[in-house]
């Protein structure tokens, strides 16, 4: 069997509305999948689902990493397995430094009474730092205090970078960002790509495909994929807008 | 005394495990006359000691529980069922070798000889009531620096004991305060010569090691001219069924340009109720600084203060305080000017968890007369769930239009989202916890001595696992 991210007929709900709905999907290790969809159709919901939020209920169907299932771990397991979710919000930590935290997370996948070699460390974190153009500087601030739009991103996708999954999720990570940003933010993700990664990448607009080309591009409408294709799919959604998708979803139902 | 029981019991903790008691002397249970007679003739105490322990006794019988503005838990003391004086031995010993095993055992699991060793310019280690050892190293007794167990420094420097014991807290200054004069056994006693820097902390550490047991020690400071000592306590116990009293009264005094900071790691397990009366003199220009880290506990009473007695003396209290489930942290900072151009610091954060309660309670006295002075006061919370309290009681008292005060105040959470979002990046639910207290404590751990950021930092760790569970 081919390493894959594998999502199996997932149901989620939020207290007592069903968000996702008999969810199916699979990403193998090197591929790059899009999914695209309206506001509100669940693809945040999917990607913290998966992730472990305890507010979203998997009801039924399963999730599993290089053929195993991840839906019975803590959320932290779940990272350590291989998972990273680059967030639509990353929250601001106050106190807690961008050296730091990342060491820490670094720290957590070392066997026990390990420590990180910190030069070591501190001369990776700079050079990705650099390729992002994040200023040297904020390796001292707190984690995405103050920080502007495009320099949460940038952050988040620092992280993916520093932790190494074996799968990332990034949740419009194209919002808020100008387009200098967007081309950074981009290249840092198309540098990752390869053998030993695969991507979901969602965004609400065709713009970032244009960077991050993918392989496949999923259309998601009410809590389930309506239409998958190429990467002309996006650019076919971009020019006939999504209600066509609607009238898709409408018709399927 | 008796070496080979070793019915070690560990849980959690570093400082959770004890051995089995072997005291030769035991003053018995509950309190009465009796009670300081036998602490007297066993130390083989002057009478004038002796008189001022049976006085306060009796104003501690006649004081009332201060439940009016204090928590009622305090209620839940039950002085008939403490034990109030238990010891090996009155006298310290000079050298680890000479220390009974277990005792010594106890001390290097908590890691006491080998930070003597790497970092400290004397040491003394309190077993229940009696200081089982006390050492200082030799360069720094030959400037004249006096550092013992405050039983030693009794005997063996009355002039200087009696001159200030009792001066900067009187015995009816609060009941706990009261109780401590009575049975009052073990704590330091410092003298600095004029003029003279010790340049490395003085350490004392207590250790409850009985259960039932009140822990009374009294510590006496006093820095002379000019001088300087950094003073570091370090307390634990291990966790009992039954309550556990710990009151200590420590009195400083800094005189005319003398510098004092009086650092305290306090890691009680939860069944102790630790009410401490702390307070300083300060004469002209001299300084006194109290970093005050309040950990574990049932129920923490504690206001350290400084008077501000002379010209352009200043005061800090810099606090820490983490209530975890089912504790109580009732801490604060007293600052009464008493002189003109005196400035005093206050900044305390406390950290609340789960069913943890934490209270500031401040006192900020500057009268009409005076002018020049400054006060800061800064009280920071932070909230980790829902179910945990914070309460803050200021009471700045500032007369006349010639000083200057300064009160911030503010309340933060830990969200789930914040968890979350750590978590996600694979820190444990423990760890992210520890990292985020540790994020809003730093800005003020920054500005404590190395090793004892590092303790402090280790302590937090281990009280979110536990709270974790
Ligand atoms: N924490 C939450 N509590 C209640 N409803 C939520 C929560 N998060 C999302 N929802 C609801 O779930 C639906 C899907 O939201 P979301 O997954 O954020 O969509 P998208 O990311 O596709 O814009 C929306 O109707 C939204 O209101
Ligand atoms: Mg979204």
């Amino acid at each position: 069997m081919r390493a894959s991210l594998e999502i199996k007929n997932l149901n989620v709900m939020i207290g007592d509305k069903q968000i996702i709905k008999d969810f199916s999907l699979t990403i193998p290790k090197s591929e790059v999948h899009a999914i695209m969809g309206p506001n509100g159709t669940g693809k945040s919901t999917l990607a913290k689902a998966l992730a472990g939020h305890p507010d979203y209920e998997i009801t039924s169907g399963d999730a599993l990493i290089d053929g195993e299932s991840i839906i019975n771990l803590e959320v932290d397991e779940r990272s350590r397995a291989g998972l990273f979710l680059a967030f639509q919000y990353p929250m601001e930590i106050p106190g807690v430094s961008i050296a730091n935290f990342i060491r820490a997370a670094r720290n957590a996948r070392l066997p026990e009474g390990e420590d990180l070699d910190a030069p070591a460390y501190y001369k990776e974190l700079y050079e990705k730092m650099d390729r992002l153009k994040i200023d040297r500087k904020f390796t001292s601030r707190s984690i995405n205090e103050g920080f502007s739009g495009g320099e949460k991103k940038r952050c988040e996708i620092l992280q993916l970078a520093m932790l190494n999954p074996k799968y990332a999720i990034l949740d419009e990570t194209d919002s808020g960002l100008d387009i200098d940003a967007l081309k950074i933010v981009s290249e840092g993700v198309n540098a990752l790509r390869g053998p030993e990664l695969g991507a979901l990448v969602i965004t609400h607009y065709q713009r970032l495909l244009d960077y991050i080309v993918p392989d496949k591009v999923h259309v998601m409408y009410d809590g389930r994929i309506v239409k998958s294709g190429d990467k002309s799919l996006a650019l076919e959604l971009e020019s006939k807008g999504y209600d066509w998708i609607k009238e898709i979803a409408e018709n399927a139902a | 005394m008796t070496t080979a029981t070793h019915n070690i019991e560990i849980d959690r903790d570093k400082g959770d495990f004890k051995y089995a008691e072997t005291h030769k002397f035991d003053a018995g249970v509950g309190l009465n006359e009796g009670t300081v007679d036998y602490i007297s003739d066993v130390k083989g105490e002057d009478d004038w000691i002796r008189d001022f322990r049976k006085r306060a006794l009796k104003v501690f019988q006649d004081k009332p529980m201060p439940t009016h503005w204090a928590t009622k838990d305090l209620e839940n003391i039950d002085f008939n069922k403490i034990r109030y004086y238990l010891a090996g031995d009155q006298r310290a010993k000079k050298s680890w070798d000479d220390v009974p095993d277990e005792v010594k055992e106890t001390f290097e699991r908590l890691g006491i000889p080998e930070n003597e060793r790497k970092f400290l310019a004397g040491v003394e280690a309190q077993f229940d009531s009696e200081a089982a050892y006390s050492n200082i190293k030799e360069a720094v007794a030959k400037d004249g620096v006096i550092f013992m167990g405050s039983t030693d420094g009794l005997m063996e420097h009355p002039e200087i004991f009696k001159k200030w014991f009792g001066k900067v807290i009187p015995t009816a200054d609060n009941k706990y305060a009261a109780l401590n004069s009575a049975v009052f056994s073990g704590g330091s006693f410092i003298y600095v010569p004029p003029g003279v820097k010790v340049s490395h902390p003085l350490q004392a550490y207590f250790r409850i090691n009985a259960e039932n047991f009140g822990q009374f020690e009294r510590t006496l400071i006093i820095a002379d001219e000019g001088s300087e000592v950094t003073y570091m306590e370090g307390c634990t116990a291990p966790k009992f069924d039954t309550a556990t009293l710990h009151s200590a009264v420590v009195e400083l005094v800094a005189m005319p340009g003398a510098k004092i900071e009086y650092i305290t790691v306090q890691n009680w397990s939860s069944n102790v109720f630790n009410l401490v009366t702390k307070r300083a003199i300060a004469h002209e220009g001299s300084v006194v600084k109290w970093i005050d880290c309040n950990i574990g506990s049932r129920l923490t009473m504690k206001y350290p203060g400084v008077i501000l007695k002379g010209r352009k003396a200043r005061g800090e209290v810099l606090s820490i305080a983490l209530a975890n489930d089912d504790q109580h942290q009732d801490t604060g900072a007293k600052m009464i000017h008493a002189a003109d151009d005196t400035t005093s610091n206050v900044i305390s954060k406390s950290i609340s968890v789960g069913k943890g309660r934490s209270t500031y309670r401040g006192q900020v006295r500057i009268p009409k007369h005076l002018k020049g002075c400054k006060n800061n006061t800064e009280c920071d919370a932070l909230l980790i769930n829902s179910d945990s309290r914070t309460d803050t009681y200021p009471a700045i008292t500032v007369r006349g239009d010639q000083n200057y005060v300064q009160h911030e105040a503010s309340v933060s959470k830990v969200s789930a989202e914040q968890i979350f979002y750590m978590q996600q990046r694979g820190l444990s639910e423990a760890d992210a916890m520890s990292l985020s207290v540790n994020g809003f404590v730093n800005d003020l751990t920054r500005q404590f001595p190395m090793e004892y950021s590092v303790e402090l930092k280790r302590l937090i760790e281990l009280e979110m696992e536990g709270s974790v569970g």
